[in-house]
């Protein structure tokens, strides 16, 4: 059914879609409408599921923790300072190996105080094996909340939905809400490689000897790198049923490209438009979204070491480059332009004013777009 | 009581808002310096490169309040927490642990029940039955009493006060800042738009809830106290109805007779209990 919806919002009926049990958040801006409307959806009975409200975000995902730990589908949602301060279990999860999805709704990290998007927070999970993708807009939002908690499942790794602040979270726009029926079918029961049982006696974390622990370390990261397959598959089964394809990245107009621009987020969209009007001009540019952070799209990246690339970073390394811009260097020699940090905007003008100046080799390795 | 306003004009808090109210009373105190962390008061306190709150401002992460206080008391005297209800749930643990270290600071609670800054979702202290975003059929889980649980870590002073009737706040602040150690005020701040009754009526509606005995000012300062108002409201015959304090506002629309009297019950508890720490903590 198509309707109109925020992203925040689309993420809810995402959740409501993929029959969460458990759901536990904290109040931060821009998130909460996501967790209000999940609220709402529960004390009308729409949403079969227990809302748990608590004191702070690191006990938001400590909720979440136990009762995925016990076999039920569970969801939190976070921002900024919130994800922040829920740090230490955001690793406690992942090298638990525990399925379960989070959105965060990216935001600056203050001070000053900030609540516009930048992409710096959702970065700062890069290391800790959770699986992250970023929505360019509320469908995506709402199809990448569905495939997570596949993918997840499949993989016992957590997994992270970024959606940027306001101008997703809370961009009213045209979304195709599934029905029901189909995401049962796309979506099956939960499964996850252990639950706690209470006829089953075990011991959850317990100091294990350095070599073993050393060895759960290779076998999540083999298991992140198994995920770019499992990701690539579950987006094209996903496509088939709901008719939008996914995968690791999305490619727009690169088979041909001279030049490429890689990004990630929201304004992706404004930067399409951009290589639009270069193409008239008869300049073979194209853009390569990367949908996925972690894993992250290495193989994807090295097809195309043989043109100019561009990275547009919305989130940056102090006393480096921008943060994708580290990620693709390692894998392709680019350029790097850092932008729309703390929530400055960046429109298609800005963008179509970098790519010429890209194209025409007037930038330099780490340009501040300021 | 002549204040010199602290809070200037042109801030960007709602009309008849209870910590644009509250924060006048900072201005009794000598050279202070405020912390504050997220909540309302970030956003009232003004935009870079101007601030609305006349003294220094420390802005700080939400749960950190007490604890960045402490150590600006290593340098300072008169180092205030202002803080809302909220930033009580999620740094429980820093005021508690900045009490038990009877740090030299004043923490003050402006309490409006509710997380407002992020759009009214329940906190700890929200009262029962109330609606919020996050509990839209009304609040079922219990309220935390702050200012008792603050009592509990035998600290120098603790009180409560409200906005309300600021000649007793102002008297509580002044007094906290001559005691050396860790100082707790608790402030009763009614919100227009969180509560859901009109920008007119914060002072009336902050009245009510000392007159139906729903909020009551005491305070501990070796000994245990009703104060001000309060006083007469311990017969209770004296308050006004309940119904009339819950019914000016609107997050308690739907209430059941049954409701009310569960509540009327839990304030009956708080008040007997207050009576036995008047008459057992003291010196006199
Ligand atoms: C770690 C963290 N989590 C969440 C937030 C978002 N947040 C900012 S203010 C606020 C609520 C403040 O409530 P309260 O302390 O009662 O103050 P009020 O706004 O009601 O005055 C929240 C949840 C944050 N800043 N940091
Ligand atoms: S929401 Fe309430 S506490 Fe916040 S600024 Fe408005 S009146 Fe003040
Ligand atoms: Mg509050």
């Amino acid at each position: 059914m198509k309707t109109i919806l925020t992203g925040n919002h689309a993420v809810a009926y995402a959740v409501k879609l993929s029959r969460v049990k458990v759901v536990s958040a904290y109040p931060i801006t821009p998130q909460t409408t996501i967790v209000e409307k999940i609220a709402e959806m529960i004390a009308k009975g729409e949403m079969d599921a227990e809302f748990v409200n608590v004191e702070s975000e690191h006990s938001a995902l400590s909720v979440v923790y136990g009762s995925a730990l016990a076999g039920l589908r569970s969801f939190t949602a976070t921002s900024s300072h919130g994800l922040l301060y829920m740090y230490e279990m955001c690793w406690w999860v992942s090298n638990s190996r525990l399925p379960l999805v989070m959105a965060v709704v990216t935001r600056t990290i203050g001070p000053p105080w900030n609540i516009h998007t930048d992409h710096t927070d959702l970065m700062t999970l890069r290391d800790s094996g959770w699986i992250i993708a970023m929505a360019e807009n509320a469908q995506e939002a709402l199809d990448l909340t569905i495939q997570s908690f596949k993918i997840s499942e499949s993989l016992n790794l957590p997994f992270a939905v970024g959606l940027d602040a306001f101008v997703v979270s809370h961009t009213a726009e045209v979304v195709d809400v599934p029905d029901q029926e189909t995401v049962d079918e796309f979506l099956p029961e939960r499964k996850q490689a252990y639950r706690v049982d209470p006829n089953d006696v075990f011991a959850v974390g317990n100091i294990a000897d350095n070599l073993e622990t050393m060895r759960m370390r290779r076998e999540m990261a083999l298991d992140m790198e198994k995920a770019k397959g499992v990701i690539d598959e579950v987006g094209r089964e996903f496509g088939e049923i709901f008719g939008r394809r996914y995968g690791l990245v999305e490619e727009y107009m690169v088979d041909d490209a001279e030049y490429i621009v890689v990004m990630t987020g929201a304004w992706s969209g404004d930067a399409k438009e951009a290589v639009d009007i270069l193409r008239k001009r008869g300049i073979q540019i194209g853009l390569l979204k990367l949908r996925y952070i972690r894993p992250f799209p290495r193989e994807v990246i090295e097809r195309f070491d043989d043109r100019k690339i561009l990275v547009v970073d919305r989130s940056f390394s102090m006393g480096h480059r921008g943060t994708l811009g580290i990620e693709v260097g390692n894998v392709v020699d680019c350029k790097n332009v850092v932008a729309g940090l703390c929530g400055v905007d960046v429109g298609f003008e800005d963008f179509k004013e970098m790519f010429e100046r890209f194209v025409r080799g007037e930038l330099g390795e780490v340009e501040w777009w300021i | 009581m002549d204040l010199r306003c602290v809070l200037l004009p042109g801030n960007p808090s709602c009309q008849g808002c209870p910590h644009a109210i509250g924060l006048k009373a900072l201005s009794v105190l000598e050279n202070p310096i405020v912390v504050v962390p997220a909540g309302c008061t970030t956003i009232i306190a003004g935009f870079n490169p101007k601030q609305s709150i006349d003294l220094p401002v420390v802005h700080v992460p939400f749960a950190s309040a007490p604890a960045v206080a402490c150590g600006l008391s290593k340098a300072y005297d008169n180092v205030v927490v202002w803080m809302g209800d909220g930033a009580t749930d999620i740094g429980f643990s820093t005021l508690s642990g900045s009490a038990i270290r009877n740090d030299n600071i004043l923490v003050v609670v402006s309490d409006n029940e509710a997380y407002m800054n992020t759009g009214i979702q329940m906190s700890g202290t929200t009262f029962w039955k109330a609606k919020t975003t996050t509990t839209p059929a009304g609040k079922r889980e219990e309220k935390k009493d702050l200012a008792l649980i603050m009592l509990m870590h035998r600290i120098p002073y603790v009180a409560t006060a409200s906005v309300g009737y600021m000649r007793d706040f102002v008297r509580k602040v002044k007094k906290a800042s001559k005691i050396k150690g860790f100082k707790f005020i608790h402030l009763h701040s009614p919100c227009p738009p969180g509560w859901r009754f009109d920008s007119s009526k914060t002072v009336e509606v902050a009245r009510m809830a000392v007159k139906s005995g729903a909020w009551i000012l005491w305070e501990y300062d070796g000994s245990f106290r009703i104060t001000g108002m309060s006083r007469m409201f311990r017969d209770k015959s004296k308050r006004i109805p309940l119904t009339e304090y819950l019914r000016v506002q609107g997050r308690f629309k739907g209430l059941t007779e049954e409701d009310v009297r569960t509540i009327e019950e839990r304030i009956d508890e708080v008040w007997k209990l207050l009576d036995v720490l008047e008459n057992t903590i003291n010196k006199a």
